[in-house]
């Protein structure tokens, strides 16, 4: 029999603020144990909570960005639970009334190779509503220690609808919520930081079967890759147990990354009862169109949109797309160089992708304390398109304007670049080529094309680099017939 | 087993990790039986032309601009914990 799985995923994304989501501390990672509290983090009697307008303009973009709706109303329930999490007993989050309602999340699967473009689907979310964080344990031999720093700051969460079939899905999935928020700056969602985590609930049915399965939770996936893996690993497990007869039993498993296995957590106990209730603290949030239109206006454009148009205007191929558009910044490098000159965007976007990303990776500089702007960029893909260097000169070029921040001109000038000799002296030395080679020249006489790279290379060897190939090229052809 | 109609004192009880004598549950569950007892009552009213409410004030959006304050002193934070250990709240081991 064959069997699929059925994967939804819930995923949380801090959001980006100075402050946290009810209070005045500050929202931040890597500060000493406890030192961003206040009475309303710690729970203490008297204190109230007061709402983030940055949080709630967040969770808007982010909604708008995910194509949801978001509808004219939200409210503040209380989830109760204990747990040492939460010093107050209760999370505040958003039960019956999210602030974002329904939207999907276009997502790009891997292609057949790197240079080709993966299938595009849309998974469709069930909805995504804001709460406060809650604090960090720390896990000892006899006792665990807790660290409320984190406590309070603003957290999304985003549920997708069962509608996910593979881990390279859900990785897809995750890959494209995280692009969209770093591009609308919401949110880093640095995983190892914990700005962004993720729950898979996880089941396996026959093929053709309507009813779900019984369903994992899988805990523990700190990585898009853990999300990957951790998912894959239990659904091979999940449709063996399924083979061999066995029933699978609701219950929650953790994804041991360094195993790389999953484990039983708990078998679901009693089914948690959180009694929500609307939190009488806070208000509920009001939204009007003016509202949505004014973060609307602020939505950047997204990635995919980004990718698309960039195939289109500039004619990029794939693999240039893949590798600009994922980085915002370079991306806009790019384009300010490429609008200026767009018939030479491709060679643009390969110097950026190529050697500019190769100098600042070995260099390690970051983007914007290096001296390349995209006038350098266009100065370079001038003089090759002048024919003033070849292509391969040019690849210095760029490593000598990397270096001392020179236009290509000044490098050119300066390494004394530029041909020496003119078109005479080059036909002097295609033909020095063509005397001092027969073998070649009679392997090309009888067809073999290649036979020309030799004589070409000569040419190169004589004009020391500078000759240009798409000149030497044809007049070796034609003084050889 | 105190269980009236409307409540089960003990899972109440559970849920709010709070322990009962048998006196206290029998005394419990006749109040909140009452409280619940009334709340059968206000179900009784017709409300379908009423607008659902999440608040008894009808003021909304009150909310605060994104600037930090001043935080609690780590100490002072710290002072109603029973124990604490390099400046973190220690609590029995919680497997998860």
């Amino acid at each position: 029999m064959e069997y699929e799985a059925v994967i939804g995923l819930e995923v949380h994304v801090q959001i980006k603020t100075e402050s946290k989501l009810f209070s005045g501390s500050r929202a931040g990672y890597g500060y000493e144990p406890n030192e961003l509290v206040d009475p309303v983090v710690m729970g203490l009697p008297g204190s109230l909570p007061v709402m983030n307008k940055a949080a709630l303009d967040g969770i808007i973009k982010a909604g708008l960005a995910l194509n949801c709706i978001i509808p004219d109303q939200c409210k503040w329930d209380r989830k109760n639970y204990f747990y040492p999490d939460s010093p107050n007993n209760y999370q505040i989050t958003q039960y019956d009334q999210p602030i974002c309602d329904g939207g999907y999340v276009e997502i790009e699967l891997e292609g057949e190779t790197r240079a080709v473009m993966g299938e595009h689907k849309k998974i469709k979310l069930t909805r995504i509503h804001l709460e406060n964080d809650v604090g960090k344990l720390n896990h000892f031999a006899e006792d665990s220690l807790v660290d409320y720093n984190r406590a309070f700051t603003p957290l999304m969460e985003i549920v997708s609808e069962p509608e996910m079939h593979s881990g390279a899905e859900a990785f897809a999935f995750l890959t494209a919520i995280r692009q969209t928020m770093i591009y609308c700056g919401v949110s880093d969602c640095d995983m190892e930081k914990g700005q962004m985590r993720a729950d898979a609930n996880i089941s396996v049915r026959p093929v053709g079967q309507k009813e779900l399965g019984a369903k994992i939770e899988l805990k523990n996936l700190n990585s898009i890759t853990g999300v990957k893996n951790g998912i894959e690993y239990e659904i091979k497990r999940q449709t063996q147990e399924l083979k061999k007869g066995r029933a699978i039993t609701q219950a929650t498993w953790r994804w041991d990354a360094d195993q790389g296995r999953t484990e039983l957590m708990r078998e679901k106990e009693d089914a948690h009862d959180y009694r929500y209730f609307p939190d009488p603290d806070l208000m509920p949030v009001l939204i009007d169109d003016e509202w949505r239109n004014r973060i609307r206006a602020e939505l950047p454009e997204l990635p995919f949109d980004k990718q698309r148009r960039f195939v289109e205007e500039y004619g990029l191929p794939y693999t240039i797309t893949s590798v600009l558009v994922p980085d915002q910044e370079l991306s806009a490098f790019f384009e300010s160089a490429a609008k200026e000159s767009p018939k030479q965007a491709q060679a643009i976007g390969n110097y950026v992708t190529n050697d500019l990303l190769r100098e600042l990776s070995e260099q390690e500089v970051a983007l914007d304390d290096c001296q390349i702007t995209p006038e350098h960029l266009l100065s370079l893909v001038n003089s090759v398109e002048k024919g003033v260097i070849t292509k391969q000169i040019a690849k210095d070029v760029f490593i000598e304007m990397f270096n001392t921040g020179e236009l290509a001109d000044a490098v050119i000038e300066r390494k004394g670049l530029k041909p020496d000799f003119d078109e005479d002296q080059v036909k002097v030395w295609c033909q020095e080529a063509i005397d001092e080679n027969p073998r070649p020249v009679e392997d090309f006489k009888s067809g073999n094309e290649k036979a020309l790279n030799a004589l070409l290379g000569q040419v190169m060897k004589k004009s020391r680099g500078k000759a240009n190939p798409q000149t030497v090229n044809p007049l070796l052809r034609s003084m050889i017939s | 087993m105190s269980d009236t109609p409307h409540i089960d004192i003990e899972k109440v009880a559970n849920l709010a990790r709070i322990a009962l004598t048998e006196e206290e549950k029998a005394t419990f569950s006749s109040q909140l039986d009452s409280i619940l007892g009334y709340i059968d009552k206000l179900n009784e009213l017709d409300t379908s032309n009423v607008e659902p409410t999440a608040h008894p004030h009808s003021v909304e959006n009150v909310w605060r601009d994104d600037q930090a304050e001043s935080e609690l002193p780590t100490s002072e934070a710290l002072k109603n914990a029973p124990k604490e250990r390099q400046n973190m709240v220690v609590v029995p081991k919680v497997v998860e």
